[in-house]
């Protein structure tokens, strides 16, 4: 690591500027020549939607190589900054890396410029920090990221889903990632009012998360043995809050309940 | 005599580079460091609403200088830099206020002995204390000197005047409206003239954030330091 009070002056907010320039062997190496890829965890589905005071996102808990499961409890939803949210689905080593310098870049921005970044420039920016996974991507390490947050200026929630070559679209509604990713997204699109409040909004994406992990081998369902249960956060004009596992676990509870009467 | 005219020696050279920092740094307007109950309070004249003298570096750490603004700028940026790049390396517990002071003073004190004009700032690096251990205040001059400082500091300006002026007022343990109403009054008496100048205000807060950096705004520092000052008067 260089030392960033000396050298050449860096006229750049961004911290991955920072990062290239003074400790560039913290980030990802280029890739080495085409080989079999070594199996690595990866993060199954992942799901947001608006409602009426924000949007709310949420993620299964399970990561698997392969056939076999690895671990149980991951968490795939995080905070990007006070008012946005970043989940992700995909090679999960990379992708928590990528959430975690993400955090920095959002936070380096705001103390440096003494301003946060637009929403739009937020979901611009992790855009940016996908594309440079493209050749990590093309080796089979693939990181797709779902970012959604709180657009102060324009007073509603806005979500983001992205490609593995940084392509950015904004979703008005809802939309799910991952192996479960289109299981979730029919179940959500029955669920889903533009006009629905937050506890529908978490209820709906709970149940999105159970049909996909009725669907599909590599999500996990709720674990009403063990307390582990999807993450689930929104962000309102409030910020970020994540939700207590006791709230999830009784939108979870009606969600079974309701299967066990035999509905859905 | 057997040395050449103009030749100048090195203790008269680093003579005049500190008494032009120094007058510098007189000339600018004074800044005021308290820790409180709470946490700790950076109370700064500063005409100019969007040119900070106070900043957040990281979680629980701020920077507060004096002097010349370009000058004391780039050293906040590259204290974020260095902050961020640390905690990113490692983790967040592990950026601390001592390196980061170590840094600027280093820097510093290069700028001192090599460039033919010295950096006309002074600056304070605070870190709030978690979980019972106290506070740290340091005080980094524009001569690479660092001083590790307790309860309080005032810099730029007459500093010497402020600070005994902050002694007399100061008592461990302060609540936030007591220490704001010290430091103003503080800041005041040192330019009896010119009371029409804005004050910054920012706090380094106790409490459940991570980050404990907040920055007051307009209103805010209007209303609190207008209640201050009755207080003030009220108590003389």
């Amino acid at each position: 690591m260089r030392d960033p009070f000396r050298g050449p002056p860096l006229f750049s907010p961004s911290f991955v500027d920072v990062v290239h320039a003074y400790a560039p062997d913290l980030l990802a190496p280029p890739p080495g020549a085409a080989g079999p890829m070594p199996q690595v965890p990866e993060g199954t589905t992942v799901a947001a939607a608006r409602f009426a005071d924000g949007v709310v996102m949420g993620g299964d808990r399970r990561a698997t190589e392969g056939m076999a499961i690895v671990q149980n409890d991951i968490e795939k939803v995080f905070p990007a900054d006070h008012f946005s949210a970043v989940a992700i689905a995909g090679a999960a080593g990379p992708a928590t890396e990528m959430v975690r310098l993400f955090q920095t870049e959002l936070e380096h921005y705001e103390k440096v410029e003494g301003l946060t970044l637009s929403l739009e420039g937020k979901a611009n920016k992790l855009s940016q920090m996908v594309r440079g996974n493209l050749p990590m991507a093309l080796q089979g390490l693939v990181v797709v990221p779902l970012f959604c947050g709180y657009d102060e200026r324009r007073k509603t929630g806005r979500i983001f889903r992205y490609d593995v070559t940084g392509g950015r679209f904004e979703d008005t509604d809802f939309h799910a990632l991952g192996s479960g990713g289109r299981d979730a997204r029919g179940s959500l699109k029955k669920r889903y009012r533009h006009d629905m409040d937050g506890a529908t909004a978490v209820a709906a994406l709970v149940e999105a998360l159970y049909d996909a992990a009725e669907e599909d081998a590599a999500t996990g369902g709720p674990d009403l043995v063990r307390g582990t249960f999807p993450v689930v956060a929104t962000v309102t004009a409030d910020g970020y809050q994540r939700l207590p596992d006791d709230e999830v676990r009784g939108a979870a509870e009606r969600v079974v309940a309701a299967r066990a009467r035999g509905e859905g | 005599m057997s040395i050449g005219f103009g030749y100048v020696t090195p203790e008269q050279i680093i003579k005049d580079k500190a008494d032009l920092a120094r007058k510098g740094i007189a000339r600018g307007r004074p800044l005021v460091v308290l820790e409180y109950a709470e946490g700790i309070l950076f109370v700064a004249d500063n005409p100019s609403t969007h040119l900070h003298k106070v900043g957040e570096l990281y979680d629980r750490i701020a920077f507060a200088a004096v002097g010349r603004f370009s000058e004391f700028e780039s050293l906040r940026v590259a204290g974020v830099r260095l902050a961020d790049l640390r905690g990113y390396a490692y983790g967040r517990e592990d950026v601390s206020s001592r390196s980061i002071a170590n840094a600027y003073s280093q820097t510093l004190g290069q700028i001192f002995i090599q460039e033919p004009k010295p950096y006309e700032i002074e600056l304070c690096v605070a870190e709030l204390g978690t979980d019972g251990s106290p506070s740290a205040l340091y005080h980094v001059i524009y001569d690479g000197t660092v001083t590790d400082r307790k309860g309080h500091m005032a810099i730029g300006g007459q500093s010497d005047e402020l600070d005994a002026g902050l002694q007399r007022g100061y008592s461990d343990g302060m609540d936030l409206d007591a220490a704001l109403a010290l430091a103003v009054q503080v800041l005041r008496s040192a330019d009896p003239g010119g009371n029409s100048s804005r004050l910054e205000i920012a706090l380094l807060e106790r409490g459940a954030a991570r980050r404990a950096f907040r920055r007051l705004s307009e209103q805010d520092v209007t209303a609190r330091t207008s209640q201050g000052e009755a207080k003030g008067e009220d108590s003389a």
